[in-house]
């Protein structure tokens, strides 16, 4: 009697333990999204999303030049990983039983792991070492590195889930194989794909390590790839590290834009699966 | 004939597109080599003995930053893991059907935070909080090696805080993974058998064993590498130290913040020397982890397929 009261007991102890884990690690998330919010609502104003930066030391100011920096970045990465990605994807669907595909998948997993900072050494070496000049160029490139992988796992995780009776059906009525993939297949999985690549991209906007010796830094307006780039990252990192008290409210609102760029990505996209997977009825 | 040569061209020309994600990887590690090639000349192995880390004389030893990202991610790993597998558990097993994919959202959401954000916060208000506690920490305990030095609150004990909060998400959603691939019938049987809920949950997670010990290792491969939030709260100090309040350093954490200021080559070839180990130790790490994973995945996926069980979707 005494035995099954000690095991119902320990029982009810592991399920408050599951319980209590669950609040345990939503805990920093409220207080992060807290102290977020809450000191970048402060600091955020209209200046701060059209102005420059001022001179060092001089309050005031704006992040114009890293926002437009963030943005260029991350379409210079999405330039080079979108097709990079979703044909390796094609590749690893279309042909996922043989040993190159199981090659391409490990290498992809292999580089998803590989620390960003690490990415970033290899963008200097590829990039900034030839050109002899931190640029644009060589932030894009370090992004869309880290973002092939993501890219490519997802499309081919996507195209598995198709039907196996479409790809049929089009290669009955004679189509090519390249024909019934790029026709039928591809644009039934192609807005799960794009979800995807919406939520690489957020992620990509978040990264800093990888920009810190490529894209570097600007305090000026840039539009051009060859020259160093800001970006709201490394402007938050620069910021927070300082020593002034306006560039800690900025980094505050920097990091405020960017928690909310990928919160709106995060749920964009958990509704677009949520409607893909009613219409492909998966339970 | 000439659809099967088409064909053949659309396997080759998409093939030719994935060789490239396989020469990236390749491409790192030579390039990374190439660029470490003066240190590695110079120092050989005494690069990872030797103590010294001094720009100004040229000598660089970087065990000061092994020590730290080991110890930095392990303690990450002590702190996290009892965590993130309550968490796997209590979604996969416990909790009320409605609560599962707010819960999985909201812990992805944990690894969708940038980096900087979690430094940020670090810096303005878990190092203060960290300060607070080691300030009040009597003197008694004050002497053991764990607890010694000034209570600065930048140092190893705000960086593993914040790197296990960050290594969570990670390792609960495979573990997740993992023990939805262990069939109903085993946990069925154990009820069948009169088992309690954790006798239940007990055998299916020392079933999943192997499957969890990689998901572990996938959060100790994010834990090592993870750079910006690490290097704002770790004090970067090269000195090795078991005390938790020590400002200490990291490798990812040294090369983000003198890679800049490297102005000769030695300096910078040391720098990326210190990338190339950090790159060759996650590679092995997370091979490591995917095999284990892999393995425990793939002999339970017949029998998966034969319950049917519900393929649920978290966001990519």
């Amino acid at each position: 009697m005494t035995r099954t009261r000690r095991r119902k007991l320990l029982s009810s102890l592991f399920v408050a333990f599951c319980g209590s884990a669950v609040v345990v690690a939503l805990t920093p998330l409220a207080f992060v999204l807290f102290f977020v919010v809450s000191q970048g609502a402060r600091a955020v104003n209209l200046e701060f999303f059209t102005h420059m930066p001022t001179p060092v030391g001089e309050a005031g100011g704006g992040m114009a030049n890293a926002i437009v920096g963030t943005l260029i970045l991350t379409s210079l990465a999405a330039m080079i990983a979108v097709p990079i990605g979703v044909i390796s994807g094609v590749y690893m669907s279309e042909y996922a039983g043989t040993r190159f595909a199981a090659l391409v998948r490990f290498a992809a997993d292999t580089l998803n792991g590989v620390p960003s900072i690490v990415i970033g050494l290899f963008a200097y070496a590829v990039v900034v070492v030839p050109f002899k000049q931190f640029s644009a160029l060589a932030g894009g490139f370090a992004l869309g590195t880290m973002m092939i992988p993501i890219i490519a796992r997802t499309t081919e995780e996507l195209l598995l889930l198709v039907p196996g009776s479409m790809r049929e059906g089009a290669l009955a009525l004679g189509a090519t194989r390249a024909r019934a993939v790029f026709s039928v297949v591809l644009p039934a999985a192609l807005p799960g794909i794009m979800t995807g690549i919406v939520l690489a991209l957020a992620r990509i906007a978040g990264e800093t390590a990888p920009l810190l010796f490529t894209a570097f830094n600007n305090r000026f307006f840039n539009i051009r790839l060859t020259q160093p780039l800001s970006s709201l990252t490394v402007q938050v990192f620069t910021y927070a590290t300082g020593p002034y008290e306006d560039w800690h409210r900025q980094a505050w609102a920097g990091a405020l834009v960017l928690v909310t760029i990928v919160f709106a990505c995060s749920l964009a996209a958990r509704f677009a699966t949520r409607r893909l997977e009613r219409m492909h009825g998966r339970a | 004939m000439t659809e099967r040569s088409r064909d053949l061209t659309f396997r080759i020309g998409t093939g030719a597109v994935a060789l490239v994600v396989v020469l990236i990887v390749f491409a790192i590690g030579v390039e990374l080599t190439r660029q470490s090639l003066p240190s590695i000349q110079k120092f050989g192995f005494s690069f990872w003995r030797t103590e010294i880390w001094d720009p100004v004389a040229g000598e660089f030893g970087a065990l000061p930053f092994i020590w730290g990202t080991l110890y930095s991610s392990v303690l990450a790993l002590l702190i996290s893991t009892p965590i993130a597998l309550g968490i796997a558990v209590f979604i996969s097993e416990l909790c009320p059907a409605v609560l599962r994919q707010p819960l999985v959202f909201l812990t992805e959401l944990l690894a969708a935070i940038p980096s900087i954000v979690y430094g940020l916060w670090g810096i303005f208000v878990l190092v203060p909080a960290v300060r607070a506690i080691e300030t009040s920490m009597p003197d008694s305990l004050r002497q053991l090696p764990l607890f010694t030095g000034p209570p600065l609150g930048l140092g190893m004990l705000s960086a593993a805080l914040i790197l296990s909060v960050m290594v969570i998400p990670f390792t609960s959603s495979v573990s997740r993974e993992v023990l939805r691939s262990v069939p109903i019938a085993q946990r069925e049987g154990a009820y069948a058998l009169g088992a309690t809920r954790f006798e239940a949950i007990r055998a299916a997670l020392y079933y999943a064993r192997t499957g969890i010990i990689g998901a572990i290792m996938l959060g100790f491969g994010r834990a090592l590498g993870e750079t910006m939030a690490v290097t704002m709260v770790i004090g970067n100090n090269p000195r090795i130290s078991t005390s938790l309040f020590a400002p200490q350093y990291t490798m990812a954490a040294v090369i983000a913040n003198e890679f800049t200021e490297a102005a000769d080559q030695l300096y910078l070839a040391a720098l990326v020397e210190t990338g190339l180990v950090l790159f060759v130790i996650t590679l092995m790490v997370n091979s490591l982890s995917r095999l284990l994973i892999w393995s425990m995945t793939r002999s339970l996926a017949p029998l998966q397929e034969a319950a049917a069980a519900p393929a649920g979707g978290a966001a990519a």
